[in-house]
């Protein structure tokens, strides 16, 4: 049977509108909207669709879905688990939430190893909270494991031991046979990942998540050594200076537009 | 002053990449850029013509037969080990690397291997009162900036967002010129294999160079309004962009989505019809001079970055615009 582990983090909701997105300068933190739930990072919902595609295609595998963070909100976490993903594994700590790239991707690589390992490891291409697309290529040279980025499709040889990917790259794809284990990070080409039906709901929300702590994996003193610190957040100023321009009616204004444009020298 | 900077720099069909002379304008930033070395990984074929004019102090040829093709290694392995090789024997304290493909993965390895961090994608660097790098980095988007400094002592990495920064001036003459023969470096272990790579016809101007560009959104509500604007990019001599929602529906491929997981584009007008104007979507048109938008909500986003608009349904805007733009032609 593949093990198949699925890195996935909390992150802000993405689909707030600009004008709502708040920092504190301060706490150098997000402040989400008022009740706007976090959610899973988009990339990481695909990289659980592409486990459950491969799944489809008769690969026997176990889904393993691994998440670093803290002040989890349950019913988003376990949406994985709502479309297929057979376990949760939350590393829950205060501390997560100072980690940089490495000391993230070195607390991936201690939890899946503390659970036994993987075969295929299957990440986003980034988180879009601090997006940083680094996490899961250095788990890669962690694990010394060969590494595909931007993963588009993925088969799995009979068996388990390579795989066939098609990865996006400048002006189209590439074809790439990479040994497993690998480490993969999955872009939104993929496909999105499937809704889960109210079987699955009531599923996930039967499963326990299996928590640990960074103590529990001897990484405590992680984030007091990392390399990289955040040192100011803040929303840049942007003033708009749009003229809108209005004509009698819209087909009018389309034609206004164009006059303006080209009185401009724009077109 | 921070001493030894080191370029990474990719090599393209026997150029350099365009984010090189991009790269020598960023080392300036924390650094004499006649002090700074550049790195390129190189097969036999390579005559450094390209390097005329490039003001760095010196440059290193990481000399290996398959450096031209990634078949041997690919996604990078085997260029990932010649720049840990050549790291390892020069000792920077920084290493500036393009956010590109290529430079991703390159960049999160070594840092990875070297157990230094990373600041990825960055548009601005300065030295903080210690010496160390502090860089800008657009986060959650580009909804928001960041600060972030290397902490202690060891190795800083850092990549660069393609376009963040001017291409460095032409200098006099060439720079010392180094080659070192790594013919004996491979990508270790298990590595993926290249099995090829398939160029997608892209239809119309390329994106990257276009002077206009139109781009259509989710508010276009399906495929057949794309034929619309591909009359209009015909008339206007203009690329055809998206956003990432209409590619995602499957309206218009993805290699014409605009944004910061799509293309970066620069263009003296760009035309939006039916985008809101998603911080990530506007990560990839930032440098566009002037935005034109049409949607029906005064209220999206877009609207804060355009410098004309109109507020109205794109079904009775855009036949207008069109045929005002075919007369006037
Ligand atoms: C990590 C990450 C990376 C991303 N990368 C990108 C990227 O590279 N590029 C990108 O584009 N997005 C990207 N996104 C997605 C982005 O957040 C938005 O979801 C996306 O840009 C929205 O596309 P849209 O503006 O077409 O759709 P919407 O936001 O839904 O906007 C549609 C607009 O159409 C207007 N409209 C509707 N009907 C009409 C009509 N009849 N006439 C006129 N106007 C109408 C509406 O008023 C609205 O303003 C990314 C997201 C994440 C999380
Ligand atoms: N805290 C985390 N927990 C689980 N997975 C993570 C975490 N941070 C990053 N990842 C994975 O690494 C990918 C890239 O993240 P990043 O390098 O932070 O942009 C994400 O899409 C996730 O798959």
């Amino acid at each position: 049977m593949l093990k198949i582990a699925v890195c996935a983090k909390q992150v802000p909701d993405t689909d707030i509108p600009p004008s709502q997105f708040k920092v504190d300068e301060g706490a150098l933190r997000v402040v989400p909207p008022a009740g706007v739930p976090p959610i899973v990072n988009g990339f990481d919902m695909n990289a659980v669709e592409a486990a459950l595609r491969l799944r489809d295609a008769g690969v026997e595998c176990e889904i393993v879905v691994f998440s670093v963070g803290t002040e989890f909100a349950m019913d988003v976490m376990k949406k994985p688990l709502a479309i297929g993903a057979d376990r949760l594994v939350l590393v829950d700590d205060d501390a997560s939430e100072s980690l940089d790239g490495l000391g993230t991707a070195r607390v991936l690589a201690a939890a899946i190893e503390k659970d036994g390992g993987a075969d295929l490891v299957l990440a986003g291409r980034q988180a879009s909270d601090w997006d940083q697309s680094q996490v899961p290529i250095m788990l890669s040279e962690l694990m010394s494991a060969p590494l595909v980025t931007l993963v588009r499709a993925l088969s799995v040889s009979g068996n388990g031991s390579s795989s066939e990917v098609e990865r996006v790259a400048e002006g189209g794809f590439q074809r790439v046979e990479c040994p497993l284990p690998a480490v993969m990070t999955v872009t939104n080409e993929l496909g999105e990942a499937r809704y889960a039906n109210l079987r699955g709901i009531m599923a996930a929300s039967r499963k326990q998540p299996e928590t640990m702590t960074l103590d529990d994996l001897g990484l405590g003193d992680l984030a007091n050594s990392k390399a990289l610190e955040m040192t100011r957040l803040f929303v840049p100023e942007s003033e708009s200076n749009v003229e809108i321009v209005e004509g009698e009616d819209e087909a009018d204004s389309g034609r206004l537009l164009a006059l303006k444009l080209r009185e401009a020298k724009l077109i | 002053m921070s001493d030894g900077v080191m370029i990474v720099g990719e090599v393209v069909d026997g150029g350099l990449h365009p984010t090189v002379r991009q790269l020598v304008n960023a080392a300036g930033q924390i650094g004499e850029s006649s002090e700074v070395t550049l790195c390129l990984a190189v097969d036999g074929a390579f005559d450094g013509g390209c390097l005329e004019g490039i003001g760095v102090g010196k440059v290193v040829l990481l000399e290996h037969p398959d450096a031209g093709s990634d078949g041997i290694g690919g996604v990078y392995s085997l260029l990932t080990e010649l720049v840990c090789e050549v790291v390892g024997r020069l000792e920077p304290t920084v290493v500036l690397v393009g956010k590109t493909d290529a430079g991703s993965v390159v960049s999160a390895r070594l840092a990875a291997r070297m157990g230094a961090g990373l600041a990825s994608d960055c548009i601005d660097l300065a030295l903080n009162s210690h010496g160390r790098v502090a860089v800008t980095r657009p986060v959650h988007g580009g909804s928001a900036l960041a600060v972030y400094e290397f902490a202690g002592e060891g190795l800083q990495v850092v990549s660069v967002r393609p376009g963040a920064f001017e291409v460095a001036q032409s200098v006099a003459g060439t720079p010392d010129v180094e080659r070192i023969d790594m013919s004996s470096v491979s990508a270790s272990g298990a590595v993926p294999v290249l099995v090829e790579t398939v160029v997608e016809e892209s239809e119309g101007v390329p994106l990257e160079q276009a002077d206009v560009v139109v781009s259509g959104g989710r508010g276009l509500g399906g495929p057949e309004p794309f034929d619309q604007l591909r009359e209009l990019c015909g008339l206007l001599g203009a690329a055809l962009g998206a956003s990432r929602a209409a590619c995602d529906a499957g309206w218009v491929d993805h290699n014409h989505q605009v944004g910061l997981t799509g293309k970066s584009i620069s263009p003296t007008t760009y035309i939006t019809v039916g985008i809101s104007g998603a911080s990530q979507h506007m990560a990839g048109c930032s440098s566009a001079r002037n935005i034109v938008a049409i949607d029906k909500d005064r209220e999206a986003n877009i609207f804060s970055h355009a410098r004309y608009g109109v507020v109205g349904d794109w079904a009775k805007v855009l036949p207008a615009f069109t045929a005002a733009v075919a007369e006037l032609e």
